[in-house]
């Protein structure tokens, strides 16, 4: 009822993925579980360009918005150093995050003082409802974040997206973007949405989309495919609702048959088992959850009859 | 703000309760021991609103004011706006509400407190003793960190609550200078709702009872 076949850089042996899963969930022996992770992480290609993502990133939602506090500013950069040691590379923010951008730059910072630059897949969003001072607004963000380029910028909630889309489309023409995109959150004017991904060449999308909060599979995901859009997930546990209603109910027998240790990884397995998703980015600001999290980019996923029977079995508790 | 209606509250809550609670506990720390000062100032308009000298709603006003401006300062734009893009309109908000107090006190002297004070104005000296005295201790009773207390004159909740305090027990009703603690009630209860946090009802109940004695009190003068 599983399926091995998705996408991963390395596909490991049977008996690698028990000691792979078997590391993830060691915490004295993070520097070797690093590295053998990050070896054999799933990952999936952007359809616009091959690139492959592991299919686990992080978000800065609430999460990394801790201001001048420089302990917490800490602690957010311990859970990035844990996520690129665990082979994580797409990080997202927005300038609605507060200071999300300016503790994602002194986390790179701090890790560029520690050793090589970490393989950052720096994505971020324009979310001003001028247009003209669209351009103004990235540039700020982009010294946050202290970066050359970014590599995506969203169109974040679709706000002014008939100004911002010509901008970031000029930059990536101009070589100072990779990919361009647009986000909405728990389903907000999708019908909007689907309009600008059928007429405009955007390389990314990211929706809310969960186990159950699925309505992006009927339209969104299907024209996602078919105009080879990729899809990243935003709210795989419902800003942490979802997790912490599953939590209280015990670990299912099959979780193991997904080489699922704990429920943020069927959460986020589930969410990244959908074909046409590239990856999904949970937000945390705790260097074990980021662990866990890191693990649903390793083993196997769930097939089809594997994500009904976790929809039917999340929709029950 | 495109279909507006689908939004909740809790989606505006950019940062986590931690984040909020240790905003304090690193404020109170820089600031350190003002909050004495301010505490002394709130015991003192206590007592100067049971003296007779004629300067006194001057002073009191003056003081509220000087507590009003250093919030919108030293905590809405210095350190609330890094994790809350808000908090610079708060701060504008709380500046003019200062600049209120300065024209409605100590320029036309119309904080004044009668010597026979009503019921009315006994309940907002009562609600004047629960802000400065009280409200710092709640967080402690609720289970927070003593260094996270919100002091009168330095946290803008407990100066909402004596400011709407002083409002009622002075004996002419200034209602201009209502309208913005009364949103500050509304923004705060909303923050610490969607938190969560056992004391979010406190600000909105205080916001309701002000405006529901002060329409009394106009009512019963016309």
């Amino acid at each position: 009822m599983t399926s091995n076949i998705h996408q991963a850089l390395r596909p490991p042996s049977a008996g690698r993925r028990r000691l792979l899963l078997a590391l993830a969930t060691s915490p004295f022996i993070v520097p070797l579980r690093a590295s053998a992770q990050s070896s054999s992480l799933l990952s999936r290609p952007i359809p616009s360009s091959g690139q492959a993502l592991p299919v686990i990133g992080l978000g800065s939602w609430i999460t990394f918005n801790v201001g001048n506090d420089r302990v917490a500013r800490d602690n957010c950069a311990e859970v990035m150093r844990n996520f690129f040691a665990a082979g994580g590379r797409v990080v997202d923010s927005s300038p609605m995050y507060g200071s999300s951008q300016e503790v994602i730059g002194y986390g790179l910072g701090k890790l560029r003082q520690a050793g090589p630059p970490a393989p950052v897949f720096a994505a971020d969003k324009v979310w001003i409802s001028a247009g003209a001072r669209g351009p103004g607004q990235i540039e700020t963000s982009r010294q946050h974040w202290n970066v050359p380029r970014f590599d995506l910028l969203q169109v974040h909630n679709l706000l002014s997206w008939q100004e911002h889309l010509p901008t970031l489309l000029a930059m990536k023409a101009a070589g100072e973007l990779r990919y361009v995109g647009i986000t909405t959150s728990e389903g907000r004017r999708h019908r909007e949405f689907e309009q600008i991904m059928a007429s405009q060449p955007i390389d990314f999308v990211q929706v809310s989309y969960n186990v159950l909060d699925r309505e992006v599979e009927q339209r969104i995901f299907p024209l996602a495919r078919e105009r080879r859009i990729g899809v990243i997930v935003n709210r795989p546990f419902r800003q942490g609702d979802l997790i912490r209603s599953v939590a209280r109910h015990p670990l299912p027998a099959w979780a193991a048959e997904i080489d699922c240790a704990n429920w943020a990884q069927i959460l986020l397995k589930f969410a990244v088992s959908h074909p046409a998703v590239t990856c999904a980015i949970p937000a945390t600001s705790s260097v074990a959850h980021v662990r866990e999290n890191m693990g649903a980019a390793v083993g196997r996923l769930p097939d089809e009859a594997m994500r009904r029977r976790i929809v039917a079995h999340v929709e029950k508790l | 703000m495109s279909e507006w209606w689908t939004y909740r509250p809790s989606d505006f809550l950019l940062f986590a309760p931690r984040t909020y609670y240790r905003l304090f506990e690193l404020y109170n720390a820089d600031i350190w021991p003002l909050q004495i000062v301010t505490l002394l100032a709130g015991v003192l308009i206590l007592v100067l609103m049971r003296s007779r000298a004629a300067w006194r709603g001057r002073v009191i006003a003056a003081t509220l004011a000087v507590c009003w401006l250093w919030i919108a300062w030293a905590f809405h734009w210095q350190r609330y706006a890094p994790i809350n893009w808000a908090a610079g309109y708060f701060a504008v908000g709380f500046a003019i509400q200062a600049l209120l107090l300065i024209w409605i006190g100590v320029v036309r002297d119309r904080l004044r407190f009668d010597s026979t004070p009503s019921v009315i104005a006994r309940i907002g000296v009562a609600i004047l003793v629960f802000a400065v005295a009280v409200q710092p201790l709640l967080g402690l009773l609720l289970g927070r960190e003593w260094r996270q207390a919100e002091v009168f004159g330095v946290a803008p909740d407990p100066t909402v609550v004596a400011t709407l305090a002083l409002l009622l027990a002075a004996d002419r009703g200034s209602p201009t200078a209502l309208p913005i603690p009364l949103l500050w009630c509304l923004l705060s209860g909303l923050t610490l709702w969607v938190m969560n946090a056992a004391d979010a009802l406190l600000l909105p109940m205080v916001a309701s009872l002000v405006l529901l004695l002060s329409f009394r009190r106009s009512a019963a003068r016309r």
